[in-house]
Parts: structure tokens; C-alpha cells; sequence
């Protein structure tokens, strides 16, 4: 059976009352994943833009109907009418169920409409909560819509609480650079196997990956603040395996914490 | 335990980038069907994904590795694990005879609320004018429907030439593409706990009352048939039939008498919900056409006696259709449930007897089941 849970992250803002900003499955299979949830004014922004296109696409037919205009005013008329009618009430529809959940808007913000419960989008949802922007819509600008997802707990309007869906950001996924944490240098602790043991036996995961990520963020500190933060892990791990003065003596706190964290990540 | 995280990633990063290129192809082409091999190799991939995506959240605190994991797992997830019933392509024809009607009928204590409403309207709104004609300008919103209902015939029968030439196509879009609209408001509303949808459906009875009587006191009932029920014989029933969508969401989010959670009851509705809006869409389509090519002519252009005899056999076929179109492929689907789990000597009795197929016909016509209620999506 497939649950959901609230999960809270420090690291991101807090975008609203009783929010919660991550989605976490669980599936069957006994495996975690959790969903960034998109922000309101992320998905306002998405909205904006489709609203451009559809701008922009209506001109496009415009031009075009003026052509069959040309043949017959009445038959221009019609497409007309029937265009903007197709275009306005079709186009999330047609987007979302062709491109999974995402329209040109959302694509772009890199946020998509997912079934709650991490399954599939079904073709009733997509149209259920599309067809539930009439609603949204009122009074005008999207107001009870706005206010729905700013207060929801998943950020749903009500077009996505009838649809059971939810819209998710899709983080940037890039790969660790690894390479940069001690890139081909000499590294004096692994000359100390009995001490390289020691560390690897009594750091725990959370440390080494404090360690790392610090080193990974290393250039998005400021340089006070990175002196500091090398010289607190540098302290701490001390503590955990202490090598001989001669080894460590004129490496800098950085240094000292690339060196671990090359023995307990290779 | 630490994991190597070089070693981890240079071993498993094939896998990864395997699983996201078949999720890419599964996105792209979603109707294409994998073969046994693709399915199991998909699979396989699934679990191994799964499993790096479990020890790199218990052995390391590496964030983007995590999420990128964390990413093809949901994909991966959201693509085996489907809420539809069984996949099959749509096919129009069935959905139309039998899917459309179906779901009709099993909703249909929704419809008959939707149509008390908008009765209440026409009669409220049919005394109302009855006993204060001055109240025509409220109750009838639109200019052509305020001018004296003798004034209006009048003209309309003074028209000889095809005073619409030029502006059909056109109208009939426009009908199509307001009464839909109207249509989807009145459903959407349900939203609001049916609140919104019971204004819309009584405004609407209001108006269709109040312009019956008008009529009505004026002598004018054959014109008022002959201009009416052409379209109206369609476009009503479609805008009940919106209401009665409308009702079928507010009855799921309301729960009244029902003890499944509020999320699974809306899941239930939702694909009936997009059968029936199609429904409507249809119809009124339909309606739009007939509206503007055949409701706006009057005597002596039509005669009144050909337009309401196509009215009345418009909403004879409507109800035939509606009330019993797809009701012997439901009888026989649930006779084809209970032959197939019979015993042989009672399944061959149903068949000798005519009123089950066989089991090998129950096979088949298993196989070409159409679909029912929420599978409208392809």
C-alpha cells in the first residue's frame, strides 16, 4: 500500500501557513521518494506565461483565419469563435495529458501536475481540474483558486482537490563533482592505515556527509565564513581520530577535512 | 557504513541513465506498449534504481545524487503503478452508444435532482411573471426576449428571404461555444458544494419559465414550440445533464451516507465526470447547429407544424437513447461476470438457454470489453 507523509526541510523556505513543502512516498516496494511541491506564485508565473501563448497562438490563427476571410467572412467568423474557444479551455488539457502534466508555462518553470499519490495523471484528472478553473477563476484573477493553494496544505486549488493531483517542482539535478574534493593530489593520512580505520569505524554517515557538502558549497561561501566552517569540522573530527603532528603540520583546516573526506568517500 | 561514493556512481550510473532513457521513450510515445523483455528489463531496472536510491539515503548525506534518484524513482513509480482500471485505446463509437449513456443512468437520481431544480425555476419563474408582467425586464435578461412576444412574431413572420444568410456559421459557433461554456460553469460548480450549480440550474429555469408563459399569455404557444424545441429539445437536457455532473461531484465531496474517504469518492467520479462533460459537449454541439439553422426560420420560410414534429422526435430519440442505448452490453457484460465464475454444468445451461454466451464467447467478448464509466483516456 502506497502512503504519503508531510516531511519538513530546513534548508528550504517556509512559502506558507501549514505548508508542507515536500511530498514523501512510499511505495510498495518499501522505497522513499519525496516531491518538491510548487509554490504558488511559481505556478502564478506558469500561468502567466501559458496565458502569453495562448496570446500569442490566438494571433497566430488570427492572421490565418483572415485568410479564409478572404473565402468567407461567415466561415472565418466560426473559426474564430470556435478557435479561441478551443484554444482557451483545450490547451492546459491538451498539454498536460500529451506532455504528462506539464504545459509550455510549466515546462519552462520546471514544475508538473502529478497525481497525489504519485501514480500516473489519468485523462479525467487532467480535464476534471481544467475544467475546474471556471471555479478558480471567481471572483476573477484566480482569487479563490490563489487563496485555496496558498492555504491548502499541498498547495492545491480546487480544481486539484477534486482531480486528486498536485503540482510538483522539479529540482536541478546535477552530478556531484566529485573530482574536485582532493583532485589528484598526495594525501598524508592514508599513509596511517590503523588511523584511516579508526576514522572510517567511528564517524557516521550525517559527519561525512557534513564534510562533504561542505566541500561541495565550498565556493558559494563567504570566505569568513568558510574559514570557520572548515575550522569547526576540522575540530570535530579530531576528536573522532587524531594524527600525528608531523602528518598534519602546515595543512589548512580545508585540506584537513579534504583529506578525510577522500578516505571515507574512495 | 560510508559508501565509495566514486565507485558507487561510475557502477550504477549505467542503470540510471538506462532507466531515463526508457522513461523518456515511455513519455514520449505513451501509447506504445513494451514487449515482455522491455517490461522485465524495465522492471528490473526499477528495483535496482530503487535500491541505489535506498542505500544513498542510509549511507550518505549526498543531496543531488539523492534527488536525481529520488527523480527516475517517482517516474519510474508513476509509470508501473497505474490507476487505470486496464489500458485500451478510446474508441468514440462505443463511448458514444454505450459508455455515454451508461453513465447517464447510473447517476441518474443526480439528473432527476438537476431537473427538479430547473423545474422549480420554470414554474417560480412562470408565476412570477404571470402574476407581475412588469417583472420581464429581470427575469428575461436578453434583449429579443423583452419585446412583446406579438410584436416579435410578427416580424419573424414577415421575413420571406433567408434573413441569416451570411452569419449561420457563425452563429451556430457561437451557440456551440456560450452553451458549452454554460454548461462547464454549471458542472464546475459543484465545486462549491453543489451551491453554485443549483443557482445556475434555477436562473436558467427562471428564464425558461418565465419566456414560456410570456409566450404563453400572448397566444403565442405554437411559435413558441416551433422556436424552442428544435435546439431546446437538445441544449435543455444537456445543460441538466451538466447539472447532474455538477450534483455527482458535490454528492463526492459532500459524502452524505458514504464511508469512503473524500479523496477516493472524488477518484470514483472523476472519469464519469469527463464522459458525461463530453456528453454534454455533444450535444450541445449538435444543438448549436440546429439553433442556427433551423430554430431562427419561422412560418412561412418553415412551417411550425415540421418544427415541432422534429422537436418532438429529436427528444424521443434523446430519451430512447439515453435510457436505453448500452443496456444489453451491461446485461450481458454482468451475465458474461456470472458465466465465467458458474460451474461448467451451469455455464452450459446459461448457454443452451441463450441467456449467457459461452465461455469461450465470454473470453472473447471479454477481450473486446468496451470501456465504462472512468475510462474515457486513451
Amino acid at each position: 500500500m502506497t502512503t504519503t507523509q508531510n516531511q519538513y526541510s530546513s534548508r528550504q523556505p517556509y512559502s506558507g501557513p501549514g505548508k508542507q513543502k515536500n511530498l514523501t512516498i512510499r511505495t510498495p516496494e518499501g522505497i522513499a521518494f519525496s516531491l518538491a511541491i510548487a509554490s504558488p506564485i511559481t505556478r502564478f508565473v506558469a500561468l502567466v506565461i501559458d496565458k502569453i501563448c495562448i496570446y500569442v497562438a490566438s494571433s497566430v490563427i488570427g492572421l490565418a483565419i483572415q485568410l479564409i476571410g478572404l473565402i468567407s467572412a461567415d466561415m472565418a467568423g466560426a473559426f474564430w469563435i470556435v478557435a479561441s474557444f478551443i484554444l482557451s479551455t483545450g490547451y492546459p488539457i491538451a498539454f498536460e495529458w500529451y506532455w504528462r502534466g506539464q504545459t509550455i508555462g510549466k515546462r519552462i518553470m520546471r514544475i508538473r501536475v502529478m497525481d497525489e499519490q504519485g501514480l500516473r495523471l489519468n485523462f479525467s484528472q487532467v480535464v476534471v481540474r481544467n475544467i475546474l478553473r471556471f471555479v478558480d477563476m471567481l471572483p476573477g484573477l484566480y482569487l479563490l483558486g490563489g487563496l485555496f493553494a496558498f492555504f491548502s496544505m499541498r498547495g492545491q486549488r480546487i480544481g486539484d482537490i477534486a482531480a486528486n493531483t498536485i503540482v510538483i517542482q522539479h529540482a536541478e539535478i546535477s552530478e556531484p563533482d566529485l573530482a574536485q574534493i582532493n583532485p589528484g593530489k598526495f594525501n598524508s593520512f592514508k599513509e596511517l592505515p590503523h588511523l584511516v580505520g579508526r576514522l572510517r569505524q567511528n564517524i557516521s554517515p550525517a559527519e561525512a556527509g557534513i564534510a562533504l557538502q561542505a566541500l561541495l558549497r565550498r565556493d558559494t561561501l563567504d570566505a569568513d565564513a568558510r574559514l570557520k566552517l572548515f575550522a569547526e569540522i576540522r575540530a570535530h573530527m579530531e576528536k573522532v581520530a587524531r594524527f600525528p603532528p608531523e602528518t598534519i603540520q602546515g595543512t589548512s583546516d580545508e585540506q584537513y577535512v579534504r583529506n578525510v573526506v577522500d578516505i571515507l568517500f574512495s | 557504513m560510508i559508501i565509495d561514493l566514486k565507485q558507487f556512481i561510475e557502477k550504477e550510473k549505467a542503470c540510471w541513465e538506462e532507466l531515463e532513457a526508457v522513461l523518456d521513450q515511455l513519455e514520449k510515445e505513451h501509447t506504445a506498449s513494451m514487449s515482455l523483455d522491455e517490461v522485465r528489463k524495465f522492471h528490473y531496472l526499477y528495483e535496482r534504481v530503487s535500491a541505489d536510491l535506498a542505500r544513498i539515503s542510509s549511507f550518505s548525506s549526498e543531496r543531488g545524487i539523492q534527488k536525481y534518484l529520488e527523480s527516475l524513482v517517482a517516474r519510474a513509480y508513476g509509470e508501473i503503478h497505474e490507476t487505470r482500471e486496464k489500458p485500451h485505446q478510446f474508441r468514440p463509437v462505443a463511448w458514444f452508444f454505450v459508455t455515454f449513456p451508461q453513465t447517464f443512468r447510473k447517476h441518474i437520481r443526480a439528473f432527476y435532482l438537476s431537473t427538479a431544480i430547473t423545474l422549480a425555476g420554470c414554474i417560480i419563474g412562470g408565476m412570477a411573471l404571470g402574476l407581475d408582467a412588469s417583472s420581464r425586464e429581470i427575469l428575461m435578461p436578453f434583449d429579443h426576449l423583452i419585446m412583446n412576444p406579438k410584436h416579435r412574431v410578427a416580424e419573424e413572420e414577415k421575413v420571406t428571404k433567408d434573413h441569416l444568410k451570411g452569419v449561420k456559421v457563425r452563429g451556430a459557433a457561437w451557440y456551440m461555444a456560450n452553451n458549452t461554456q454554460v454548461a462547464l460553469v454549471t458542472m464546475a460548480m459543484g465545486a462549491t458544494w453543489g451551491i453554485g450549480t443549483i443557482i445556475m440550474l434555477f436562473s436558467t429555469g427562471i428564464m425558461l419559465g418565465s419566456v414560456a408563459v410570456d409566450y404563453m399569455l400572448a397566444g403565442q404557444t405554437k411559435f413558441l414550440c416551433g422556436w424552442l424545441l428544435p435546439h431546446g429539445s437538445i441544449e435543455i437536457p444537456a445543460i441538466l445533464l451538466a447539472g447532474q455532473a455538477g450534483f455527482m461531484l458535490a454528492g463526492a465531496l459532500i459524502g452524505w451516507r458514504q464511508r469512503i474517504p473524500l479523496k477516493m469518492r472524488l477518484r470514483t467520479i472523476s472519469g464519469d465526470l469527463v464522459t458525461l462533460i463530453f456528453g454534454v459537449a455533444l450535444m450541445l454541439v449538435w444543438a448549436g447547429f440546429i439553433e442556427a439553422f433551423l430554430s431562427q426560420y419561422h412560418e412561412p420560410t418553415i412551417p411550425y407544424s415540421f418544427k415541432i414534429a422534429f422537436g418532438c422526435i429529436q427528444l424521443i430519440i434523446l430519451t430512447f437513447f439515453l435510457s436505453r442505448s448500452g443496456k444489453n452490453e451491461a446485461l450481458r457484460a454482468n451475465v458474461s461476470g456470472i458465466a465465467s465464475r458458474a460451474t461448467p454444468e451451469a455455464r452450459s445451461f446459461l448457454a443452451k438457454s441463450g441467456v449467457a454466451p459461452t465461455l469461450e464467447e465470454v473470453g472473447a467478448k471479454t477481450d473486446e470489453a468496451e470501456p465504462t464509466g472512468e475510462n474515457v483516456e486513451q
